[in-house]
């Protein structure tokens, strides 16, 4: 980055604007970032667009048409650092599901009409296409992870971000276990910190929004709940959201739906 | 008018910006004749309606946020209340109070972004609210701060601002905590004043010529300014169940837009949708402090001039504040809401609730198993999309004497009167006029 303010771009794809709205809910910080950092290009937030190349570029939305894939081609060479923003860019969304057309059983037993889904093009994740410097997750993102983010791209330092599970945020602010305690299927084992643990403090299960945790093992923890009763149907579900592309999720969702319903009579 | 036709051939703007998501305009003139608008919308095929179908009733409200993240409460109330009408339930008396507090937030939230960051800049000659903040920091930092309290209601009831996690069908995950609540009503307080204040700005900007023919549509209630029930109303005297909504209104496809278009039936007409509409429909209702302030601005029905929306924002800001000071005043004597238990059975549901941007409609069809079968979404902006047109149509002739840039922004201006929701209905969107050239 040069002596200057570092410039910013804010570019969407396919998603829902939640994760650049984030960045305008940072509302006792914009105006200092604003001063900090040069917003360059963000087309919800301001008319002026400045020219490129950009030190930063921030990324939200999944590629799911060509003009977006030749889009995100150019975007890379105009950005020096480029981070993805939320569950969209980082993992396809939930739009994502469309590309499943190819397992015929999952999307027969589980999903639309297949004729329908074939017909659809897929949505993939900004890194299936070029090279990511930094994935910030969520869906949305958090907002202190995102001021956070920002502060170390500043300090010219790489960014960091816990890959810890949502139970280490539950423990921290106290919430009674809902697997444990309630039975209830829950993802935060599997599922990486930075929502602060909300949906077990509000008691209802972790819904993966922050996509898989480092060295995730949904298929043992998939295989612990229907040992537990639980029909394999919801939890394919509940690894079928807006991380439903991510490897680990989707391999989990697969080999759940291909196995006979009811609960597990054992492990495997 | 005809002196000076051939002083700009084309305007052109890669993309509209200060608006929800992205999308194009592309307005054809021949001489000072306007030959063709198009607004063009090419929604990224997300397919929500598609994905829903054999998902269980539970995930609805979770999946149906993630189509804007501007307004999710409204997709998670439309959604929630239809799914409770199929399932032919009802949820109790402090539920139905929250709900209605959740959606205060999500409309302080949405109206006071877009009055100072998107909309007002537009009035006072800056291309964005940080610019305007170089000049105007305090008024900036205001807006701001009533766009945070917003957002901290949204957080204590939903758990989040942004795709809350607390709404479910048949009530709230968790009851919200009381004494937080409570401890924002200084807060809310301050809001409420800072409405004011910010109606009386907004009154005093200049607003450009422009007249709404066609009827305006809103829900309408008799008891409350309307957010989560009502009947569908329209300015012309229409007025019914929702679960007529269908037979009034269609959708039309076009040919340059992936989403559609709505109609009213029969006549096949652009109708409006949103801030102006409600204001027209439910001035009586709105509760008295908000009505005080609208009363001194000297500031009532008919309003059919869509620049003066950030009027009804500004006024509608306030009612979200006064409706959230009250509701949380009832709070603590209320019984806890209740968090019902869903029957299994086979229905159809539809509902309709007012998104900051207007009324959005729900319909779905569950089966026996608490699958849903079938579902219909009819977003504020697509129902406003025939009607922008419409109105660039008509607005259009009045700017063409101005320089290129100047005619090009008031368009853009305009679109901004409706503070469409691109990523609800569409995805790319750059602003081009052309003209033919002169024989």
């Amino acid at each position: 980055m040069t002596a200057q303010r570092p410039t910013l771009a804010v570019f969407k794809l396919a998603s829902c604007d939640g994760c650049q709205l984030t960045i305008l809910d940072c509302e006792r910080e914009l105006l200092a970032i604003a001063e900090r950092i040069e917003i360059a290009y963000f087309l919800e937030a301001r008319t002026r667009t400045l020219e490129g190349p950009y030190d930063i570029g921030l990324v939200e939305g999944s590629i799911t048409t060509e003009h977006d894939a030749e889009r995100i081609r150019q975007i890379r060479s105009r950005c020096k650092t480029l981070i993805t923003i939320g569950a969209c860019a980082t993992a396809g969304g939930i739009q994502s599901l469309r590309n499943w057309a190819d397992v015929d059983e999952f999307v027969r037993q589980v999903y639309a009409s297949p004729q329908y889904i074939q017909t659809l093009a897929t949505s993939t994740p900004v890194s299936d296409h070029v090279p990511v410097d930094f994935e910030l997750r969520g869906c949305p993102i958090d907002k202190k992870q995102l001021l956070m983010l920002i502060v170390d791209l500043l300090a010219g330092k790489q960014p960091r971000i816990p890959r810890y599970s949502v139970c280490i945020e539950c423990k921290l602010r106290h919430t009674v276990c809902v697997a444990v305690a309630r039975g209830v299927a829950c993802l935060g084992p599997v599922t990486q910190a930075g929502c602060d643990a909300i949906c077990p403090a509000y008691a209802r299960e972790c819904f993966g929004c922050h996509g898989p945790k480092e060295s995730a093992n949904p298929l043992s923890l998939a295989e612990h709940y229907r040992e537990r009763h639980h029909d394999p149907r919801p939890l394919v579900h509940l690894l079928s959201n807006f991380n439903a592309a991510a490897p680990e999720f989707r391999q989990t969702a697969a080999r759940l739906q291909s196995a006979p319903s009811g609960p597990a009579q054992g492990a495997n | 008018m005809s002196a000076d036709t051939n002083r700009f051939q084309t305007i052109q703007v890669q993309a509209l910006t200060r608006v929800e998501g992205e999308g194009a305009l592309r307005v054809e003139l021949d001489g000072d004749r306007v030959k063709h608008v198009e607004l063009n919308i090419y929604e990224p095929p997300r397919f929500f309606e598609r994905l829903l179908r054999g998902r269980e009733i539970r995930e609805v409200p979770d999946i149906v946020a993630r189509i804007c993240g501007i307004c999710p409460v409204a997709y998670q109330m439309s959604a929630a209340h239809a799914l409770e009408k199929a399932l032919g339930v009802e949820v109790d008396a402090t539920t139905r109070l929250l709900r209605r507090l959740l959606y205060c937030g999500e409309w302080i939230e949405s109206h006071a972004l877009h009055i100072y960051l998107l909309h007002a800049p537009d009035f006072l000659g800056y291309e964005s609210g940080l610019s305007m903040a170089a000049d105007h920091r305090e008024v900036v930092e205001r807006g701001l701060e009533m766009k945070r309290i917003g957002n901290e209601l949204l957080e204590i009831l939903g758990g989040r601002a942004i795709h809350p996690i607390n709404v479910t069908v048949g009530g709230f995950y968790r009851a919200p905590d009381r004494q937080r609540l409570k401890d924002l009503l200084p807060q809310l307080e301050w809001g409420l004043e800072a409405a004011m204040h910010t109606a009386e700005l907004v009154a005093g900007f200049d607003f450009p010529e422009s007249t709404i023919e066609h009827a305006q549509v809103a829900l309408k209630h008799s008891e409350e300014y309307p957010m989560n029930h009502g009947e569908v109303a329209s300015t012309d005297g229409l007025i019914i169940p929702v679960e007529k909504y269908d037979q009034h209104f269609a959708e039309r496809h076009v040919r340059h837009s992936t989403a559609l278009h709505s109609v009213r039936l029969p006549e096949e007409t652009p109708y409006l949708v949103g801030p102006l509409a409600r204001f027209n429909l439910a001035y009586d209702q709105l509760p008295p402090r908000s009505r005080r302030l609208a009363e001194s601005l000297g500031f009532a029905p008919p309003v059919t001039n869509n620049f003066r929306s950030i009027i009804v924002r500004a006024i509608e800001t306030a009612c979200a504040y006064e409706e959230a000071i009250r509701i949380i005043g009832q709070y603590p004597s209320a019984p806890p809401p209740r968090l019902l238990k869903l029957p299994q059975r086979a229905g159809r549901g539809c509902h309709a609730t007012e998104a900051p941007r207007g009324l959005l409609y729900h319909c779905y069809e569950v089966d026996q198993r608490g699958c849903i079968e079938a579902a219909t979404i009819i977003p504020p902006t697509s129902q406003n999309q025939a009607q922008i047109e419409h109105d660039l149509k008509q607005f259009v002739p009045s700017v063409l004497d101005l320089p290129q840039d100047e005619a090009t922004r008031r368009c853009e201006q305009l679109i901004r009167n409706y503070d469409p929701c691109i990523s609800c209905a569409t995805h790319f969107l750059s602003f081009k006029i052309e003209r033919s050239k002169q024989p």
